[in-house]
C-alpha cells in the first residue's frame, strides 16, 4: 500500500533539490550535473515517503535500511536531501569541493548518509549483496537498496553480484536503474547494448519492474510494493526510465551531457532567474 | 624438539580458523571455488558461513566487504595472483579505502606464493602479489614461511581489525619450530640463525633456502620476515644493526616493491652503514619448465647462488 503523502508535496520537493542542485553545481562546477538531474524524484521517493527508515542523527543506526548509490558521481542531487532531512548542516552546501570540506565532487563514505565508497563504478551491487546476506544471517528485516547507473553494467562486476544475489535468493535487495540511457560518449545503444534489462534480469531470476523514473506516483507504487514483497526469494530490479539532464533543455537535448558544465546564463534560466 | 611435521600452511590456518568458528558465530569463510582438505571440515560443520562464490574474484572481494560492513568477521580464500590482481581493484575500493573509514574485518587468503604451481606457468606464478599489496595504504600484509606461524595468524587476524592479505605458499613444509610467541607474532620477524657479518632476509618459501644455507656455510644470520607489513622497524634494526651485510631473497620481482624495497627504505631512513644486497626473480615472466630449484637457479636465488653469494660478501 501506497503511504499517505501528498504527491504535490512531493512534487514540490523534487522541484526544490532540482533546483538546490543546480545551484550547487554553479558552485561547484566540478559536480557531474546530468547524471545527479535524472535521479531526483529516486531519492525523493525514498526519502519523503516513509518507505526508508533511516536516522539522520544516528546515521549507522542498526535498523536504518542501507542505500548504496553504485553511481556515485550522479547522486549530487542527496546532497541537499541530506541537509534538508538533518543530517549536516545546510550551510555546507555553499563548501562543496572546497578545502576542509567533505562534500566533494565524488560523494563517498565521509559523509553522513553515504554508505559505502562510490567513486569507482560496477561495486554496488556485490557490496549489497554481502550486507544482504549479512543482515539475513542477522534475522534483521532491514532492506538494502542500491541505485546504480545504466552504462554501469559494462562492468562484469556488476553481473556477477545479479548472479549472487538471485543464487542466494536475496530478497531483501532492491536494485534501482537509474537509466537514463546515456554512458559519457553517446547513448548505451550505441556504445555497448545494456537493454533490454527486463528480460537480462528475468532470465538471472531476479523480479523486474519497469517505471517512468520522474512519475512520483507510480515510483511510489512500485518501491513501496517491492519493500513490502516479502520472503519471496528473489532480488528485485526497478528500471526507472529517466532523462538525463532532467528540467534543463540544454542538457536533455546534448549527448554529451554528462561531461557538460552549465554556465551562470543556463543555471540562471534553469532554477527561474535566481542567482 | 618434536619430531618436524610437514603441513601446508593453509591446511593448518583454515583447520585453526574452523576450531575458532565453533565459538564465534561472526566469522564466515568465502571462496572462489577454491578447496583445502581442512575446508571440508568447515564446509560440513558450518555451512551457512562458508560461501563458494564461484570463480568470481571480484564479488568475492565486494561480498566479503559488504558482510564485514554489517559486523561479520570474513575470510577471503582464492589463488595468490587472482585474489589480488583479478580483484585488485576491488581491494583497493573496498578494503583499503573503505576500511579507512569504517571498520572492515576481511582477510584475504591467497594460495600459491611465488612459483608453488611451478609447471602452471606466468598465469599462476604470483611474484607481484606482496608489492602491490604492500602499496595499499591500511592493508597488512603476511608472507608465513612455515605452518606454526600459519596457524598463529587466525588469532592475530581475528584480533586486528582491518583488511589484511595472507600469501600461504602451496606446498606442505616442516615448521622452525613448534610454537611461537605472541610478542614475536606482533613484531613481525624472529632471527631463525645468528650470525657475525652477514645476515640473509626472507621471507615465506625462502626462508627454507636461507636456513638451509646458513646450516651449511654456519656463522650466517637468518631473519624470517613474516609480516611485511607493518613490522616493529626499532626491532628489526637493532636486529640488522649488528651485521655488516644483509640479503634479501624473495620469490618476488627484484626491486618491483617486495621485501627488498621493505628493507631497503627502512635502511635508507634510518641512514644505516649496513649494505644491502636483493636476490628475487629478475623482471621478466618464467614460462621455463621444471622443479622450484630449477626455476630458482635461472634467477640465481637457488642454494648455491645464495651461498656463493654469502661468501663473497663473508670475504669482504
Amino acid at each position: 500500500m501506497r503511504p499517505t503523502i501528498d504527491i504535490q508535496t512531493l512534487r514540490d520537493k523534487a522541484h526544490w533539490v532540482r533546483r538546490e542542485t543546480l545551484l550547487l553545481h554553479g558552485r561547484a562546477p566540478e559536480t557531474r550535473v546530468a547524471s545527479s538531474l535524472s535521479a531526483i524524484e529516486l531519492f525523493v521517493a525514498l526519502h519523503y515517503t516513509g518507505i526508508m527508515a533511516f536516522d539522520p542523527k544516528n546515521p549507522r543506526w542498526e535498523g536504518r535500511d542501507r542505500l548504496l548509490i553504485s553511481k556515485g558521481h550522479g547522486s549530487i542531487c542527496y546532497y541537499p536531501i541530506l541537509a534538508d532531512l538533518g543530517y549536516f548542516d545546510s550551510a555546507e552546501l555553499d563548501r562543496v569541493c572546497l578545502e576542509g570540506s567533505f562534500l566533494g565532487g565524488i560523494p563517498d563514505t565521509i559523509i553522513p548518509g553515504y554508505e559505502t565508497i562510490n567513486g569507482s563504478l560496477g561495486h554496488g551491487i556485490g557490496v549489497a549483496c554481502g550486507m544482504a546476506l549479512g543482515l539475513k544471517r542477522k534475522m534483521a528485516s532491514n532492506h538494502i537498496f542500491v541505485i546504480a547507473g545504466d552504462g554501469e553494467f559494462c562492468e562484469g562486476s556488476m553481473w556477477e553480484g545479479v548472479m549472487f544475489a538471485a543464487h542466494h535468493k536475496l530478497d531483501n535487495l532492491t536494485v534501482i536503474i537509474d537509466n537514463n540511457k546515456l554512458c559519457m560518449l553517446d547513448r548505451c545503444e550505441n556504445v555497448m547494448a545494456v537493454e533490454p534489462f527486463d528480460q537480462r534480469f528475468a532470465a538471472f531470476g531476479w523480479e523486474t519492474r519497469r517505471v517512468d523514473g520522474h512519475d512520483i506516483p507510480a515510483l511510489l507504487d512500485e518501491l513501496t510494493s517491492l519493500k513490502q514483497r516479502g520472503a519471496n526469494g528473489r532480488p528485485a530490479v526497478l528500471i526507472a526510465d529517466t532523462v538525463k539532464g532532467k528540467g534543463v533543455p540544454e542538457l536533455e537535448q546534448d549527448t554529451l551531457c554528462h561531461i557538460r558544465t552549465l554556465t551562470p546564463a543556463e543555471i540562471s534560466r534553469a532554477t527561474g532567474g535566481d542567482k | 624438539m618434536s619430531k618436524p611435521k610437514i603441513m601446508t600452511m593453509r591446511d593448518s590456518f583454515i583447520g585453526t580458523l574452523c576450531d575458532r568458528m565453533a565459538t564465534d558465530d561472526s566469522i564466515f569463510f568465502l571462496a572462489a571455488d577454491l578447496g583445502a582438505p581442512a575446508l571440508d571440515r568447515i564446509r560440513d560443520e558450518f555451512p551457512s558461513r562458508f560461501i563458494n562464490v564461484g570463480i568470481a574474484e571480484q564479488n568475492l572481494i565486494n561480498v566479503a566487504s559488504g558482510l564485514a560492513l554489517e559486523g561479520f568477521t570474513v575470510y577471503t580464500y582464492a589463488i595468490a595472483p587472482f585474489i589480488t590482481m583479478r580483484a585488485y581493484e576491488q581491494v583497493r575500493v573496498n578494503l583499503a579505502i573503505s576500511s579507512q573509514i569504517r571498520p572492515v574485518n576481511v582477510t584475504m587468503l591467497g594460495l600459491g606464493g611465488g612459483v608453488s604451481y611451478q609447471v602452471s606457468g606466468p598465469t599462476h606464478h604470483c611474484l607481484e602479489d606482496l608489492a602491490i599489496m604492500r602499496l595499499l595504504p591500511n592493508i597488512s600484509v603476511y608472507c608465513p614461511s612455515d605452518w606454526v606461524t600459519a596457524a598463529a595468524l587466525v588469532d592475530q587476524t581475528r584480533s586486528i581489525s582491518g583488511p589484511k592479505y595472507i600469501r600461504f605458499d602451496g606446498k606442505a613444509l616442516p615448521s622452525f619450530q613448534d610454537r611461537i610467541d605472541i610478542d614475536i607474532m606482533n613484531q613481525g620477524f624472529r632471527e631463525l640463525a645468528a650470525g657475525n657479518k652477514v645476515c640473509i632476509i626472507s621471507t615465506g618459501y625462502m626462508t627454507h633456502r636461507a636456513v638451509s644455507v646458513a646450516e651449511e656455510i654456519g656463522n650466517v644470520g637468518v631473519i624470517d620476515i613474516f609480516k611485511l607489513k607493518p613490522f616493529d622497524r626499532v626491532r628489526l634494526m637493532e636486529t640488522i644493526s649488528r651485521y655488516k651485510h644483509v640479503i634479501t631473497i624473495e620469490e618476488g620481482f627484484i626491486g618491483g616493491g617486495g621485501l627488498d624495497a621493505a628493507i631497503g627504505s627502512m635502511l635508507t631512513d634510518e641512514r644505516s652503514p649496513v649494505t644491502l644486497d636483493r636476490l628475487g626473480f629478475n623482471d621478466s615472466y618464467v614460462f621455463e619448465l621444471g622443479s622450484r630449484d630449477y626455476l630458482h637457479g635461472l634467477n640465481n636465488m637457488n642454494n648455491a647462488s645464495i651461498a656463493a653469494r654469502v661468501r663473497k660478501l663473508d670475504n669482504q
